[in-house]
């Protein structure tokens, strides 16, 4: 029993057994994991538009239901650094994974842009997706803009380690999100500010929210977080701001 | 020699497999006292520190240490006479780590939320002391009955502490109760509105959630102050020598 090849046989049918177990239990799951993976990642998209989903919260929502909106209401749009709409048969937004494509070079990334259409008004909002660094980890968010391109009407963050109770408030408290609704990304000049998170509280209405005290490092990520992840898509926007100006002319 | 062994086999093997007297029922509750795993042997206390901050994670994370300690015990003892010494600690690693990883997988499939918020933390049962040391000290020497008993034990024991200290720390740090799960309820301080004047809270709503509950230091706080009382209350475990 202690030959060496009683060991080896030994630990070789081993690995074998289980390898083949786990491998089998990992298929069988798969295919769900995946969908509960999407889902989630839905849901945390959804979550900026939470006033305008018909009066239910993302959480009271069921899988289905995120499903349905999905495919009924929101456009995915790939965009490249120029602000160019990609046609990509293989991807699509919601595929899209930010943190690596944080880390590639400006000209070979990727961003996502979902168009959220309300049911009752009609409206159209733009959900951007913004990732930077917190205090420990990265912290990433998804900020919704209504069809003026300017005002906020919603945002969520999440987090990969902040301080429970201090930085991870951005997710776990609801109130500093709400905050969010209704600020501009531009100050009365015009100037494109995105909306910045002050220390002490805010010193406007227009387009400053109040920090979280004990969390500051977390907070001034969310700051440039936003000022960096909206200032991407700014040649997008910009072109949809141009165009619906010639449309007002039109009209006119 | 050789005949007094055939003898004894038979005498071993006329008692049932699955009994459940005196010893086993001992097995089941000195983990939960005399010998707890975490606060008498200080086992453990990495992940009883970290997944503590609510309730619901520790439940989860009690579930899923029961699960692993009981069956890595099952199956340990039932390779035990296979098992060449040179490797144990190996084989009982990956006995350990491919039940951790279907724990993981079954997780993924059932509660994709809670499974990112523990994801890290069910990975490290693996390097859990309580599993490993069990399986030594227990499951390598004794029958897969016994062994499977003493592994949900010690699993009971840590389960019950982590959900003491999570019921603690959620309700003086967040104010609430089971956060995150379909019972979520607050309990006592200002609802989260509160933080921008829109609304106020219902019970004790002068009170601020204290964010050193929300630390892990908290923990090892309370920890100490369970292991005084429960050695205020138990003397066998003080030693008087």
């Amino acid at each position: 029993m202690n030959s060496t090849n009683y060991i080896l046989g030994f630990i070789l049918a081993m690995t074998a057994i289980v390898a083949i177990m786990l491998t089998g239990l990992r298929e069988v799951t798969k295919a769900g994991a995946e969908r509960n993976e999407a889902i989630f990642n839905k849901r945390a998209i959804l979550m900026s538009v939470e006033n305008y989903l018909g009066g239910k919260t993302v959480k009271q929502l069921s899988d289905d239901e995120v499903e349905n909106i999905f495919q009924n209401q929101v456009e995915q749009v790939v965009l490249d650094v120029q602000g160019q709409e990609l046609e990509l048969e293989s991807i699509q937004a919601e595929d899209i994974e930010m943190g690596k494509e944080r880390k590639k070079a400006d000209e070979d990334r990727k961003w996502p842009l979902f168009i959220f259409n309300e049911e009752s008004t009609g409206d159209k909002f733009y959900i951007l997706s913004v990732r930077g660094n917190g205090l420990w980890d990265e912290i990433w968010g998804n900020i919704a803009l209504k069809s003026d391109l300017e005002t906020v009407a919603g945002a969520a963050f999440d987090h990969t380690g902040e301080t429970p109770g201090l930085g991870a408030e951005i997710k776990d408290n609801a109130s500093f999100r709400k905050q969010f609704q209704g600020k501009k990304i531009n100050d009365e000049g015009g100037e494109f500010t995105a909306v910045i998170v002050r220390k002490n509280g805010a010193r406007n209405d227009r387009n400053e929210v109040d920090g979280i005290s004990g969390a500051t490092v977390t907070c001034d990520g969310v700051t440039d977080m936003l000022k960096e992840g909206i200032q991407y898509y700014q040649p997008y926007l910009n072109k949809l701001r141009q165009g619906s100006e010639i449309q007002g002319a039109l009209i006119k | 020699m050789a005949d007094t062994n055939v003898k004894a086999a038979p005498v071993q093997e006329k008692e049932p497999l699955f009994q459940f007297g005196k010893k086993e029922r001992k097995l089941l509750s000195d983990p939960l006292n005399d010998n707890n795993p975490i606060t008498v042997q200080v086992l453990g206390i990495c992940s009883a520190l970290a997944v503590t901050s609510l309730v619901y994670p520790s439940v989860v994370m009690s579930i899923a240490v029961i699960f692993v300690c009981g069956f890595s015990s099952l199956f340990t003892s039932l390779l035990r006479n296979y098992i060449p010494k040179q490797v144990r600690m190996i084989v009982q690693l990956v006995i350990i780590a491919s039940l951790v990883t279907v724990v993981e997988l079954t997780l993924k499939y059932l509660n994709y939320p809670i499974y990112k918020q523990l994801s890290v933390y069910i990975g490290l049962i693996i390097t859990n002391c309580i599993v490993m040391g069990r399986l030594e000290a227990f499951a390598m020497a004794n029958k897969p009955w016994r062994s499977f008993l003493d592994g949900i034990g010690n699993g009971l024991g840590y389960g019950a502490i982590l959900i003491i200290v999570g019921i603690v720390r959620e309700i003086f740090g967040k104010g609430s109760l089971f956060a995150g799960s379909p019972i979520e309820m607050k309990l006592i301080g200002p609802t989260a509105e509160y933080f921008i004047n829109t609304e106020t809270s219902t019970l004790f709503g002068w009170y601020a959630n204290n964010n050193l509950m929300v630390l892990p230091a908290a923990a090892m706080f309370i920890i100490g102050i369970m292991i005084w009382i429960q050695r205020s209350f138990n003397k066998k475990l003080v030693d008087i020598s």
